[in-house]
């Protein structure tokens, strides 16, 4: 059965390619919403009496990390994919293609 | 029976040789060194056998024989055909225009007699 | 406090470092060693050119107006390049495949090649464009002004005015240096690497010094932040979501982020790095915005200009070697975006204004040649470039360049934005229609305009004030910044809001209601499903359809049968399912050979890459086509010219096979005339030798008369023989002449008295003496013989009946003409050009001559450095002969 054995393998590999473009593609949007928290927080014309606004340094680092955050899950895939050959071709380009 | 020759030949050497040939054989030679008349001069003469040179002044003597040939009165008249340019195609054309014989100079003398003596027996015969 | 001089040579130092970067980089990628300038780091630092000077300077001012707002403009790409596997992947490789050259290439390629859909988003990037750069004028000068206290005004309308000219200078040496098939600039791409390196290093230093040299470390500069004016989050919800959204889509919309991005993108695996690079990279630019501006707002005077605090807080502070560095930053961000900005406008402008125009202007006087079309685009390139920076100068001018850098930019951002709904929508939806995409972006641009541009220009600028309170003609809802009767909305947020959807609504509207044209569908599949036809031998997914589509368009080529033909022989050599065959890449290359054969190589390219994808019709493809138009016109009328020469030539050998028919008949009768004229006194010969030797009786007169017969034949023959030889080794050039002087009239009076002698008839002879006394240098024997020729000639055959001859002597200057004119008939007009061949005897009349005689006369004559012709002009038989005078011939 040692000839099965690279197919298993491959497909496993494909398997889990799709899945990393997947989450590739969920990236923007977990971007999106990362950035579009801060609009929920209270600011000084809606915040109440009892909450305070939020101070500038939280906000700051705050959307710095979801940034740096960001950056290194582009990295991280940057890295997952160079091994994928020529973008586009088989194995990268065929989910684009159906 | 002296018998009448016509000769048409325009070089007057040859014209003399042949003469003494045919005189000396018992012939009586008529000549004449024009090819242009030389049609009628077979009409006057009415001779018992023509030698005809090729290159003529005037006319070819191709033409004079096609000439003679398609003339009922001559259309049986022997023709001995002379040349001096020795092409086969012109003795073929010679013998479709219905030469009698066709000699090529420079001839012997013998041939020469030897072929008046056959075509006038020829002609005799029939 | 630096010298304005000091800053102008700093600038002029920089900006040659610049050029000097830029040569070293063209150089290099003409000799092929520019593999380092294409690595993903410089495409990554390429696309800094989003970071402008409005970045460098406005973000600090932005943040100590707004807050955090700032950050918008660079979520929006940051969002968008972390989402490149959706997006850019797909813009680049259809950028690639599709060889497009702008935004506007892009627009007008993916709706069916439609160049009004070109012109439109050319004037839309015009308009919105010309404004960032008379704001780029505006920030140099403003960091110019902050250096010198005295003339603030004059500074900068000084600054401005020259930094428009040397930009635009720069632009024009590297941006249209060369015309490359893809658009690509290397000089400007290594520029603009280098710039934002500049820039990325001048604002961290400033936001070092600020944070660690001022606030006093990272803990200290928060607790700042916090007490500062902007310390607390107080964000626009509107604002945020619509300026995210407008700095999304400027980075791929924008004339200079597509042409760093798309254009001169070289490998589309430098995506992979730049999706994390260039969030870095903006990440790092805006890590020091608020701490600077905080520490401005403290430290700085009350009503500085923020957007200057960058250059004013290290030389408050008396750094001012900082403050250049800043100063350097600033200028490299806004030279790297005017250039490219430019550029990018100029190669729209040219491919889908000026050309189109030329190309149809010239359509009548057919294909122009390549070089005339080459110079015509980059002409109205360098024209374009110009044009564009004298635009900006002049907006900058007459703005009076007040308002906040920061409002400038995003209304500009918001025209370029009505671009995305045509762009995304042509990149994912099939059913994206020209007549939509023109529609949507029309509207769009319209309300753009009207909300925001027009106001833009301030109460009573462009729009007057009344029109603003109480809208067009007192139309209450269509007020510039409360459409609809909605107010109090942000003005951005509510020209984002209105144009924006509503160039989206009309979009899908119109789209859904029109039907698109055969190359739109096309184009419009081929890019939505960009990764199934560009690379990959499999998916060849409707190949059906587009071996019909080849078919119908080779027939139309080729002719009906001939391509059924050759479509049927491919799908037997496939292994036929049906009657069409597959369109392998073996099969399309031997179609595209065969199209080449009858529309060119370019032309069938594109009509294959048309139908089938891989790559559609450009700029370089046009030029080629009207190339091969050219060379096709060229190689015609090169044709013509042979087919001319053919005929000539044809002529000329019609000529020389009658004259060799003519040659060959001779040859026949030369044979026949030797064998005649050698025969004949052989005949004579013969005869009387058998006489003399068979008859026994004969006289001894007889005998010697015979024998006087056979002796003048042989004579004859040995003239002939004589006669033959003579010919033969004149011909082969052999003889050797005996040339002596002498008197003409002397060899003539040889002559005469040779030829006559023995004639019987008499031929009158007339000549002149005095003419004859001409002095000779010849050979005399020889020219005797040929006048002897003549003569004997004329007696021979002068068919007069008193028979003349006239020798007449005429003078031609350095040679000499005797004329021998007899009264006789002549030579027949159709013999006279075979008279002086061999054995050309005009007729048999008079035999004697072999007719050799002239043929003779001609050799020897030849052989004297004379002529011998006939006089066609003369009545009677007349031949020319001309001799070389004494003195000439001694002279030889």
């Amino acid at each position: 059965m040692s000839a099965r054995r690279p197919s298993v393998f491959l497909e496993r590999e494909t398997y889990r390619r799709r899945r990393i473009m997947d989450a590739a593609r969920l990236l923007p949007i977990l971007g999106l919403a990362l950035f579009a928290i801060p609009l929920l927080w209270p600011t000084p014309d809606t915040a109440g009496p009892e909450t305070d606004p939020v101070p500038m340094s939280t906000a700051v680092l705050y959307i710095f990390g979801v940034w740096a955050f960001l950056i290194g899950l582009a990295f991280l895939f940057g890295l997952k994919s160079r091994g994928w050959g020529p973008m586009g071709s088989e194995g990268l380009g065929d989910e684009d293609a159906r | 029976m002296s018998r009448n020759v016509l000769l048409i030949e325009d070089e007057p050497n040859i014209i003399e040789a042949i003469r003494f040939l045919l005189s000396r054989d018992g012939w009586s030679v008529h000549t004449h060194a024009n090819g242009s008349d030389a049609v009628a001069e077979v009409a006057r003469v009415a001779p018992d056998l023509l030698v005809l040179d090729m290159m003529l002044p005037g006319r070819s003597g191709m033409d004079i024989l096609r000439d003679l040939r398609a003339d009922a009165a001559t259309a049986d008249l022997p023709v001995l055909m002379l040349t001096a340019r020795g092409q086969t195609r012109d003795r073929d054309m010679a013998e479709k225009a219905g030469v009698s014989r066709f000699m090529t100079k420079p001839f012997s003398n013998a041939e020469v007699l030897s072929a008046v003596r056959e075509l006038i027996g020829e002609k005799d015969a029939r | 406090m630096a010298s304005l001089n000091l800053l102008v040579s700093v600038c002029l130092g920089y900006v040659a470092l610049l050029f000097l970067v830029a040569a070293l980089a063209e150089r290099a990628a003409a000799m092929g060693r520019a593999q380092w300038l294409r690595s993903p780091l410089v495409y990554t630092l390429s696309l800094s050119v989003y970071c402008t000077g409005w970045t460098f300077y406005g973000a600090v001012g932005y943040a100590a107006r707004s807050g955090l707002e700032f950050v918008t403009i660079y979520i929006g790409p940051t969002l968008v390049m972390i989402g490149w596997w959706w997006g850019l992947r797909k813009l680049v490789r259809i950028g690639r495949s599709q060889r497009v050259t702008s935004i506007a290439d892009l627009l007008s390629s993916r709706y069916g090649k439609s160049n009004g859909l070109a012109i439109g988003v050319t004037i839309l990037c015009v308009i919105s464009v010309t404004p960032y750069i008379a704001l780029q004028l505006q920030s140099i000068a403003l960091s110019l002004s902050v250096f010198t206290e005295e003339d603030a005004t004059r500074t900068m309308e000084t600054g401005a005015f020259w930094a428009a000219i040397g930009l635009g200078i720069f632009a024009i040496l590297f941006g249209t240096r060369n015309l490359d098939a893809n658009e690509r600039h290397h000089g400007v791409v290594i520029a603009v690497a280098l710039e934002a390196v500049v820039k990325l290093f001048a604002l961290i230093a400033v936001g070092v010094f600020v944070v660690w040299g001022l606030a006093g470390g990272m803990g200290e500069t928060l607790a700042r932040i916090d007490v500062s004016e902007i310390g607390q989050w107080e964000v626009h919800g509107g604002r945020w979501t619509a300026i995210t959204l407008l700095a999304a889509a400027a980075v791929i919309c924008l004339p200079r982020m597509f042409q760093v991005m798309v254009v001169e993108n070289e490998d589309e695996r430098h995506l992979r790095v730049a999706a994390w690079a260039f969030p870095l990279y903006l990440l790092l630019m805006s890590l020091f915005v608020i701490p600077i501006a905080v520490v401005g707002l403290d430290l700085m005077p009350q009503g500085s200009n923020p957007d200057l605090f960058v250059l004013s807080l290290p030389l408050s502070q008396g750094n001012e070697g900082l403050a250049m560095l800043a100063f350097i930053g600033g200028f490299s961000s806004a030279t790297s975006m005017v250039i490219v900005a430019a550029m990018a406008l100029s190669i729209m402008i040219s491919n889908h204004v000026v050309m189109p125009i030329y190309l149809s202007t010239r359509s009548g006087q057919g294909a122009s040649i390549s070089g005339d079309v080459r110079h015509v685009v980059l002409l109205s390139r360098r024209i374009a470039i110009a044009a564009i920076l004298v635009l900006g100068y002049l907006y900058y001018r007459l703005s009076g360049g007040g308002a906040a850098l920061a409002a400038i930019g995003l209304i500009a951002f918001a025209g370029i934005a009505q671009i995305l709904p045509a762009l995304v929508g042509g990149l994912f939806w099939r059913g994206a229609t020209r007549a939509g995409a023109l529609a949507g972006l029309s509207l769009g641009f319209a309300i753009w305009v009207y909300t925001l541009l027009l106001p833009g220009f301030g109460a009573n600028g462009l729009l007057p004030a009344s029109v603003m309170e109480q809208g067009p003609w007192g139309i209450d809802w269509l007020r510039p910044y409360a459409l609809f009767g909605i107010t109090g909305m942000d003005t951005i947020v509510h020209s984002v809001l209105w144009s924006l959807s509503l160039n989206t609504a009309v979009f899908f509207a119109v789209s859904m209601m029109t039907f698109p044209g055969p190359v739109e569908r096309l184009q419009g599949a081929q890019f939505v499903n960009v990764f199934d036809h560009s690379f990959g031998p499999r998916g060849w997914s409707g190949s059906v359809a587009q071996s019909e589509d080849l078919m119908i368009m080779s027939q139309r080529i080729l002719g009906p049968a001939e391509a059924q033909d050759l479509f049927q022989r491919e799908a037997e050599r496939q292994g036929a399912r049906g009657h069409l065959p597959e369109p392998t890449p073996a099969f399309l290359e031997t179609l595209e050979r065969e199209l080449s054969g009858s529309v060119g190589t370019a032309t069938a390219h594109a009509m294959v890459g048309q139908i089938v994808g891989g790559s559609a019709v450009s700029v370089e493809d046009l030029l080629a086509v009207a190339d091969e138009s050219a060379q096709m016109l060229e190689y015609s009328s090169r044709l013509e010219e042979k087919s001319a020469e053919l005929t000539r030539t044809a002529a000329q050998l019609r000529e020389a096979n009658e004259k060799l028919t003519q040659l060959s008949v001779q040859k026949d009768a030369f044979l026949s005339q030797v064998s005649h004229e050698l025969r004949t006194p052989m005949t004579s010969i013969r005869a009387f030798s058998e006489i003399m030797r068979d008859e026994d009786g004969l006289s001894a007169e007889e005998k010697a008369r015979y024998a006087g017969v056979i002796h003048d034949e042989a004579l004859r023959l040995t003239r002939l023989l004589d006669d033959l030889l003579d010919l033969s080794v004149l011909e082969s050039g052999q003889v050797s002449l005996d040339m002596r002087s002498g008197q003409l009239t002397d060899v003539l009076d040889q002559a005469v008295a040779a030829a006559l002698a023995g004639t019987t008839e008499g031929m009158a002879v007339h000549r002149r003496g005095v003419d004859e006394a001409v002095a000779l240098y010849t050979d005399l024997d020889r020219l005797a013989q040929v006048f002897i020729n003549l003569i004997a000639n004329a007696s021979k055959y002068c068919d007069a009946a008193r028979p003349e001859l006239t020798i007449r002597v005429r003078n031609l200057g350095d040679r000499l003409a005797v004329d021998f004119l007899d009264n006789g008939s002549g030579v027949p007009v159709h013999a006279r050009a075979l008279v002086f061949e061999k054995f050309a005897r005009v007729s048999g009349d008079k035999a004697g001559g072999a007719g050799l005689g002239l043929a003779i006369c001609r050799e020897i004559l030849e052989r004297l450095g004379g002529d011998i012709h006939y006089l066609n002009d003369h009545s009677g038989g007349a031949f020319r002969v001309i001799l070389p005078k004494a003195h000439a011939m001694a002279a030889q």
